[in-house]
């Protein structure tokens, strides 16, 4: 059983590698990408607030496969060029996972007081003011929960670029099918590596929750 | 609710909202139309790429892929339910022994992509020769993971029936099961319906994994469209039509989520039921109803 | 949202009665789309269907015979060797072959129902008895002869290069694929050999799940070259012959044959000898004329291997 795992140790680390820089990278830019999101759909502009609206409402209603086929596959051909494989996986899950990100901060901006920037408008802030120093922060404490579930779904949503050229953690299987490796074994490891993966985001969540709990 | 972050414009935000509008707009209409003027310069507009949906054969064969989407999509929702059920129940056992594995299969699978559990079956399959087809690997990866996921939407819908009912309940003398069974679930189920729905929705879109397996549904019959050189490789036609369909679909989910969590939300205001169980469709809906 | 989702919605239902409403059965060749004739198959040979043939001992056979339909898998997505055109007509050398087995077994070649099985599971589909048998570039390889058995071969392919019509500099074969990015599909065999003699640097192997998917690749300049067996290769360069060509450096030998259950040496004797009969009478030169010969270079059909 172990021998799966020592004899293409090279395979599961490259794999996991990538798997882990797609999630980090990825999620780094939908963090912004939703936030900023999030922010038009509360903004006083009422065309910024169609666009965020229409935005999640389409992707979100999406499958995540066909995101990434429409920029492996369709992007090219209209020479809209991204530098590699891995770039356009960054996109595709970018895309997708900004959507649900934005509706996360969206519902965390609600769960903050109305009196809060009532009183910061109060003070003559302006609607970006209000967002950036009193709102956002006292939000962003609420939505660490439902936020890391959005990234736990993130790193999972990653074995997708698998079908798309990627050599993440779930193009593996192919590789060890190839080489006639026990091909159930080795699905047992990519899931340990996965659960392995997880855990700092569950105890994120954990303890954000009892924080909050708290407070 | 949002509209407490800024004050009713004055004369000059009020230009000023005009204006940033207008620019937007503009900047929108900009994107849309360099998009449309790449995807015609490079010739997405030609008849040749999109000929193909004028056969009879391949018009059937879209539609093949669009039952066999909702095929798998339908029998992994029953089963998914049934699943979500069982574990639920024995999730909120008295009994350790039957509480903890449950909770550590739900767990688990919660934890496990659904494209690995896919495989699962599908290299099992090849393995062992169980004579299981795409199909089924399909059901049974979908169901694994969103049985886990409705378990717990499950769960937290009969824990958010105020604690009071169940005292009340027991104090009458009722048995565990009649608790649940009569008391509480009648009122927790209009409060998971809208997060049930919504989770069918991510049901529905997974379904879409299913191409990596060899699985005959809408998106395998868009890449096998698109795949055709004679064409000139129509993949973005095929797309853009498939997208439209996956699209109205979900949206049709979507809203009748939305709907429900509305009607549950005025009963709510006559009856004093619980309130409905926040809609995430971030394909874990559970730790967000744990927070409340 | 509501409106927006409830337009969307009507718009699918619109779209579905249009084309509901505008199908048309046959592929208008070299019609409005200004393809060209080759966009879909044309007239399929003629065989001669064989009477009173009867497979002694062959369990296969048996229940063609009683099933009263014979059940092949094919492949089809390949242009002119396994290929299913937009109207739902198949064809392909790999599909004549079929064709002419049927008829040798006695069986109505026009009746024959095709089964679309992926590489992955050519092997469990046999040993299952899902299909009757298997033509569709199966390669005939030693660990595979523990699994089904095979006729043939009735092809020797190898592993070539297929580039833009433009591009001379793979013309050398594999030796000038070095810093060249290569695509084929996933976990195949040609990606393999890249792989073990390190022909390119691995960033640079991409691959995807069909052939089509690499072309297309390969045509937006995403990848430099497709790698696979020729004649897979010369079907997409006789679609797209001002796009594409195929270097002809083959450097290895495949030989296609046609999978059948593992213990069934009767019917392999049958279809053995219905290819030789094929091959011994021009049948075997005819169809390949017919498909593949059109890239425009000549087949022998190769010795069978009895075992």
């Amino acid at each position: 059983m172990l021998s799966v795992l020592t004899d293409n140790w090279k395979l599961f680390v490259d794999g996991f590698w990538t798997t882990i820089r797609l999630f980090l990278v990825a999620g780094v830019f939908s963090l912004v990408l939703g936030t900023a999101l999030a922010g038009f759909r509360v903004s006083p502009v009422p065309a910024l607030r169609g666009f965020g609206t229409g935005y999640v409402n389409i992707l979100r209603n999406t499958p995540l496969t066909l995101v990434f086929a429409f920029l492996v596959f369709g992007a090219p051909k209209m020479q809209i060029e991204l530098p590699s494989y891995f770039w356009s996986a960054v996109t595709a899950l970018t895309i997708y996972t900004s959507a649900f990100i934005c509706e996360v901060v969206r519902s965390g901006i609600n769960t903050v007081a109305p009196g809060q920037s009532e009183a910061a408008r109060a003070v003559g802030m302006t609607f970006l003011q209000v967002l950036r120093i009193v709102v956002l922060p006292q939000a962003f404490r609420a939505i660490v929960p439902p936020l890391t579930s959005v990234l736990i779904a993130l790193l999972k949503n990653t074995t997708i670029a698998a079908g798309f050229s990627v050599a993440e953690a779930g193009a593996i299987p192919a590789v060890m099918a190839e080489r006639g490796e026990n091909q159930v074994l080795t699905l047992v490891w990519i899931t340990i590596g996965f659960l392995i993966a997880i855990i700092p985001l569950v105890l994120l969540q954990r303890w954000a929750e009892r924080r909050t709990a708290v407070a | 609710m949002s509209a407490v972050l800024y004050d009713v414009p004055g004369p000059r935000a009020k230009a000023r909202n005009r204006i940033a509008n207008v620019v937007v707009i503009l900047l929108v209409l900009a994107a849309v139309g360099w998009v449309v003027y790449r995807l015609n310069a490079s010739g997405q507009f030609e008849s040749r790429r999109w000929i193909q949906f004028q056969y009879t054969s391949i018009q059937q064969q879209l539609l093949d892929g669009l039952l066999n989407t909702l095929k798998a999509a339908g029998l992994a929702t029953v089963f998914a339910l049934i699943l979500g059920a069982v574990l639920a129940a024995a999730r909120i056992s008295d009994h350790k022994w039957v509480r903890v594995p449950a909770t550590l299969v739900i767990e688990l699978f919660r934890a496990i992509p659904l494209l690995i559990l896919m495989f699962f079956f599908y290299y099992g399959n090849l393995q062992w020769q169980l004579g299981i087809g795409p199909f089924w690997d399909v059901v049974f990866g979908l169901t694994l993971y969103n049985g886990s996921v409705l378990a717990e939407i499950f769960r937290a819908g009969i824990a958010a029936v105020p604690k009071g009912q169940r005292e009340a309940s027991y104090a009458l003398g009722l048995r565990k099961n009649q608790v649940v069974r009569l008391v509480l679930l009648p009122q927790a189920i209009s409060a998971m319906l809208p997060a049930i729905v919504s989770q069918l929705v991510v049901l529905l879109k997974d379904t879409a994994l299913g191409f990596i397996i060899t699985y005959g549904e809408l998106l395998y019959v868009a890449k096998q469209m698109g795949g055709r050189l004679q064409y000139g490789f129509p993949y973005i036609p095929t797309y853009m039509v498939v997208a439209v369909i996956y699209i109205g679909l979900c949206s049709l989910l979507s809203l009748l989520a939305r709907y429900l969590e509305g009607r549950s939300r005025r009963r709510r205001k006559i009856t004093g039921a619980p309130p409905p169980l926040p809609i995430t469709d971030a394909g874990d809906a559970t730790r967000e109803i744990g927070l409340s | 949202m509501r409106m927006r989702t409830l337009v969307s919605t009507v718009g699918v239902a619109a779209l579905a009665l249009t084309a509901a409403a505008c199908g048309k059965s046959e592929p208008s060749a070299g019609g409005s789309g200004g393809g060209n004739a080759s966009d879909s198959c044309g007239q399929l040979h003629k065989f001669t269907t064989a009477s009173g043939v009867d497979v002694a001992g062959s369990p296969t056979f048996t229940k063609i015979k009683s099933a009263g339909k014979l059940t092949v898998g094919v492949k089809a997505d390949q242009p002119n060797l396994g290929y299913k055109d937009a109207s739902g007509k198949r064809c392909g050398f790999d599909i004549e072959v079929a064709r002419m087995v049927s008829a040798g077994l006695g069986l109505d070649p026009d009746k024959v129902e095709y089964k679309e099985i992926p590489s992955a599971n050519r092997e469990t589909a046999i040993a299952g008895g899902e299909i009757d048998y298997y033509v569709g570039t199966y390669s005939i390889t030693d660990k595979r002869k523990k699994q089904v058995s095979f006729a043939g071969p009735y092809f020797i392919a190898g592993q070539d290069l297929l580039v833009r019509k433009d591009d001379t500099s793979m013309d050398a074969g594999k030796t000038a694929l070095k810093g060249k990015k290569v695509c084929s599909a996933t976990g195949s065999t040609p990606i393999q050999r890249v792989k073990d003699e390190q022909l390119t640097e691995p960033s640079n192997i991409s691959e995807f799940k069909t052939y089509s998917e690499c072309v297309s690749q390969l045509l937006d300049k995403k990848v430099d070259t497709v790698t696979t067996d020729d004649a897979i290769l010369k079907g997409y360069a006789a679609t797209a012959p001002d796009q594409l060509r195929v270097v002809g450096k083959p450097f290895s030998v495949e030989k296609y044959g046609i999978g059948l259950p593992l213990a069934d040496k009767a019917l392999r004797d049958k279809v053995n000898s219905v290819l030789a009969a094929g091959e011994a009478d021009g049948t075997w030169k005819a169809i390949y004329d017919e498909t593949l010969g059109k890239s425009g270079s000549d087949s022998t059909p190769p010795p069978l291997e009895k075992y």
